[in-house]
C-alpha cells in the first residue's frame, strides 16, 4: 500500500469508534431496554417518577451551582490581582495557585478531611458545607487558571481609554474589564459545574451519605444494574451536552489542556 | 489599605490550598494517628509505606499504569492528530468532534459506558487488565490531539513538501521533519496523560481488576476503613508526592528560566 499521511490518523479513527461512540450506543441501547432486551421506556418513567432520583438531580444541581459560585467570587478576585500586579514574577506566582492540582485530588482530600474533623469534631453535621467545602478545595485551581489567562491577555490601554474618558475605576472595571474577562470566568464554569454535578467521591470521602448523580450511577454499578444506570448516565449526559452548548465559545475549547500549564 | 487587600485575599485564598497538605505533612512525622494531639517524631509512616507490600504494589501499579497509558495515549493521538489534519475537512471535523466528547464528558459516565460496552456486552474479563488500559487511554489520547493539532497548523508545511522533493521517501520525511516540529506539542500531550492517569478515579473504580488498586481507589477506600497504619502511611505518601511535585516544578521552572536566559543572549550577540 502506498503510504500516505492521511492513513495515519486510521488507528485513532477506529479507536474512537470503538471505544468512545459505541459505549455511547450502548449506554442507549441499555438506557432504552429492560431485563430481556425487549425495547422499554420504564428506565425513563422510572426516573422522573422516582422522587428520589429526581430529588438527587436537585440536589446535585444545587451543590454545584453553589460550588461553582464559591469558587468564582474566590477565585476572580485572586485572578484578577495576579494578573494585574505588576510583580515580574507572575508565572510563578500563578503555578503555586495551580500546583496544588498535581497532587493526586484523593490526598488532598484526605488533608481537609482531617483539618475539617479537627475543627468541626464530626463531618456529619455540616454534610452540605462540608462538601461545598471540599469540592472548593479540589476546583479551586480550575476556576483560577482560565480567568487569570484571560485578564492577563487584556489589553491594559483599555482600561486606561475608559479612565481617560471619565469612567471612575470602579465603572471601567464594571464596564470594560469584566465583560472582557467573560470567556475566561465561562470557561471556568464549565470547568467546575460539571465536575461538581458528577465527583461523588469527595462527598463520600468527607462522610456525606447525600447522594449527587454520579453516585447515582456508582450505586447502581454495584448493584449490576446496567439498565437504570445507562438511564442516569444518559441523562447526566444529555445536562452535560445541555450545559456544554449554553457555554461552548469555540475558542476557549482547551481550556481543560491549558489547565496542566504544560 | 488597597496594597493590604491585594496582598491578603492570595494569601488567604494560598493558606486554604497549602495548609492541609502541609499539616499532613508534620503531622506524617510523629507517632499520633489524629490531627491536633502532638506525639513523639518517627520516621515510621515512611518505613511503612516503602516496605508494605499492598502499599508498595499500589503505587507502582498506579505510575506502571501511568505510563504504559501515557505512551500508547501518545502513540495514538499524534498518529490521528497526523492523520486528521491532513484529511479532508468533512473526516477531520468529524474526528475534532469525536475527540471532544472524552474531554467534556463527566468521567462517571465515560468509565461506565466503558465498563458495560468492555465487560458486558463483549465479556472481557476485568481482571485482563484490558478495559482499564482501554479506559485510561481513552481518557488520555483527546488530550495527546489537542496539545499535537495546533503544532500541526503552527508548521510550515512547505518544509514537508521541501524534504520529498529534496529526494526523501514521505516515511522519511515525516520523521525527520514533521515530527521534530510537533515534538513538543506530543511532549505536553504525554505530560498531560500522565497527570491525567495519576489523578483518574472514575474509570478505574469502573475498570480495574477487584485486586489492583490505583493510588485514588486506594485511598477512597481507606478513608471509609479504620486500619490507622494504613491512615498515617497515606499522610506520608501524599507529602511525598506533594515534594515531588514542588522539585518537578522547580526543575521546570530552572529549565524554562535558563532557555530564556539563552535566548536573550542569542538575541545580543
Amino acid at each position: 500500500m502506498k503510504f500516505s499521511r492521511k492513513t495515519l490518523g486510521i488507528p485513532y479513527a477506529v479507536f474512537l469508534l470503538l471505544f468512545v461512540v459505541a459505549p455511547l450506543v450502548v449506554l442507549f441501547y441499555y438506557a432504552f431496554t429492560n431485563g430481556t432486551g425487549e425495547f422499554s421506556l420504564k428506565n425513563l418513567t422510572d426516573f422522573f417518577s422516582d422522587p428520589n432520583t429526581l430529588g438527587t438531580l436537585f440536589y446535585s444541581l444545587l451543590l454545584a451551582m453553589t460550588t461553582t459560585l464559591v469558587c468564582l467570587l474566590i477565585a476572580y478576585p485572586v485572578a484578577y490581582i495576579l494578573a494585574t500586579s505588576k510583580m515580574k514574577s507572575k508565572p510563578v506566582i500563578i503555578m503555586i495557585f495551580v500546583m496544588p492540582m498535581w497532587i493526586n485530588f484523593s490526598l488532598r482530600i484526605t488533608a481537609l478531611k482531617e483539618i475539617l474533623t479537627l475543627i468541626e469534631g464530626n463531618l456529619a453535621f455540616y454534610p452540605f458545607l462540608n462538601s461545598v467545602i471540599g469540592m472548593t478545595y479540589d476546583f479551586l485551581p480550575f476556576m483560577i487558571l482560565p480567568i487569570y489567562n484571560t485578564i492577563v491577555k487584556l489589553d491594559g490601554s483599555l482600561t486606561e481609554a475608559a479612565r481617560d474618558l471619565g469612567a471612575n475605576e470602579r465603572r471601567a472595571f464594571m464596564r470594560v474589564t469584566l465583560p472582557l474577562s467573560m470567556p475566561g470566568i465561562i470557561s471556568g464554569i464549565s470547568m467546575v459545574f460539571l465536575p461538581a454535578m458528577t465527583n461523588y467521591v469527595v462527598l463520600d470521602m468527607l462522610n456525606n451519605s447525600t447522594f449527587i448523580m454520579g453516585s447515582l450511577i456508582g450505586s447502581y454499578f454495584s448493584a449490576h444494574n446496567w439498565h437504570n444506570g445507562s438511564m442516569i448516565a444518559l441523562v447526566l449526559l444529555g445536562i452535560i451536552c445541555v450545559f456544554t452548548l449554553l457555554t461552548d465559545r469555540g475558542d476557549e475549547k482547551d481550556a481543560r489542556t491549558g489547565g496542566a500549564l504544560l | 489599605m488597597r496594597k493590604i487587600i491585594r496582598c491578603l485575599v492570595p494569601c488567604l485564598v494560598l493558606l486554604f490550598l497549602y495548609v492541609p497538605i502541609l499539616i499532613l505533612a508534620v503531622y506524617s512525622f510523629t507517632e499520633s494517628t489524629q490531627i491536633g494531639d502532638i506525639k513523639a517524631f518517627t520516621l515510621k509512616n515512611y518505613v511503612t509505606l516503602f516496605t508494605r507490600e499492598d502499599l508498595r504494589s499500589m503505587i507502582v501499579g498506579t505510575v506502571l499504569l501511568a505510563l504504559g497509558s501515557a505512551v500508547l495515549a501518545t502513540l495514538l493521538g499524534t498518529l490521528g492528530a497526523i492523520g486528521s489534519f491532513y484529511s479532508k475537512k468533512r473526516i477531520s471535523s468529524a474526528m475534532a468532534t469525536v475527540n471532544q466528547i472524552p474531554v467534556i464528558n463527566a468521567d462517571v459516565v465515560t468509565g461506565f459506558s466503558l465498563c458495560i460496552l468492555l465487560v458486558v456486552v463483549f465479556g472481557i474479563g476485568k481482571d485482563t487488565y484490558i478495559p482499564l488500559v482501554l479506559g485510561h487511554v481513552t481518557l488520555c489520547a483527546p488530550f495527546v490531539y489537542l496539545s499535537v493539532i495546533p503544532k500541526l497548523k503552527q508548521m510550515d508545511s512547505s518544509l514537508y513538501e521541501a524534504a520529498l522533493d529534496l529526494g526523501a521517501r514521505p516515511r522519511t520525511a515525516l520523521l525527520r521533519v514533521v515530527i521534530p516540529q510537533i515534538l513538543s506539542g506530543m511532549i505536553s500531550g504525554f505530560s498531560l496523560a500522565i497527570t491525567l492517569s495519576l489523578d483518574d478515579y472514575f474509570i478505574a473504580t469502573y475498570t480495574k481488576p477487584a485486586t489492583f488498586n490505583t493510588i485514588s481507589t486506594y485511598v477512597v477506600n481507606a478513608t471509609r476503613g479504620s486500619q490507622t497504619e494504613v491512615k498515617t502511611a497515606l499522610w506520608a505518601l501524599s507529602t511525598v508526592i506533594f515534594v515531588l511535585v514542588i522539585l518537578i516544578v522547580l526543575v521546570m521552572n530552572l529549565n524554562a528560566g535558563a532557555a530564556e536566559n539563552r535566548n536573550r543572549k542569542e538575541a545580543k550577540a
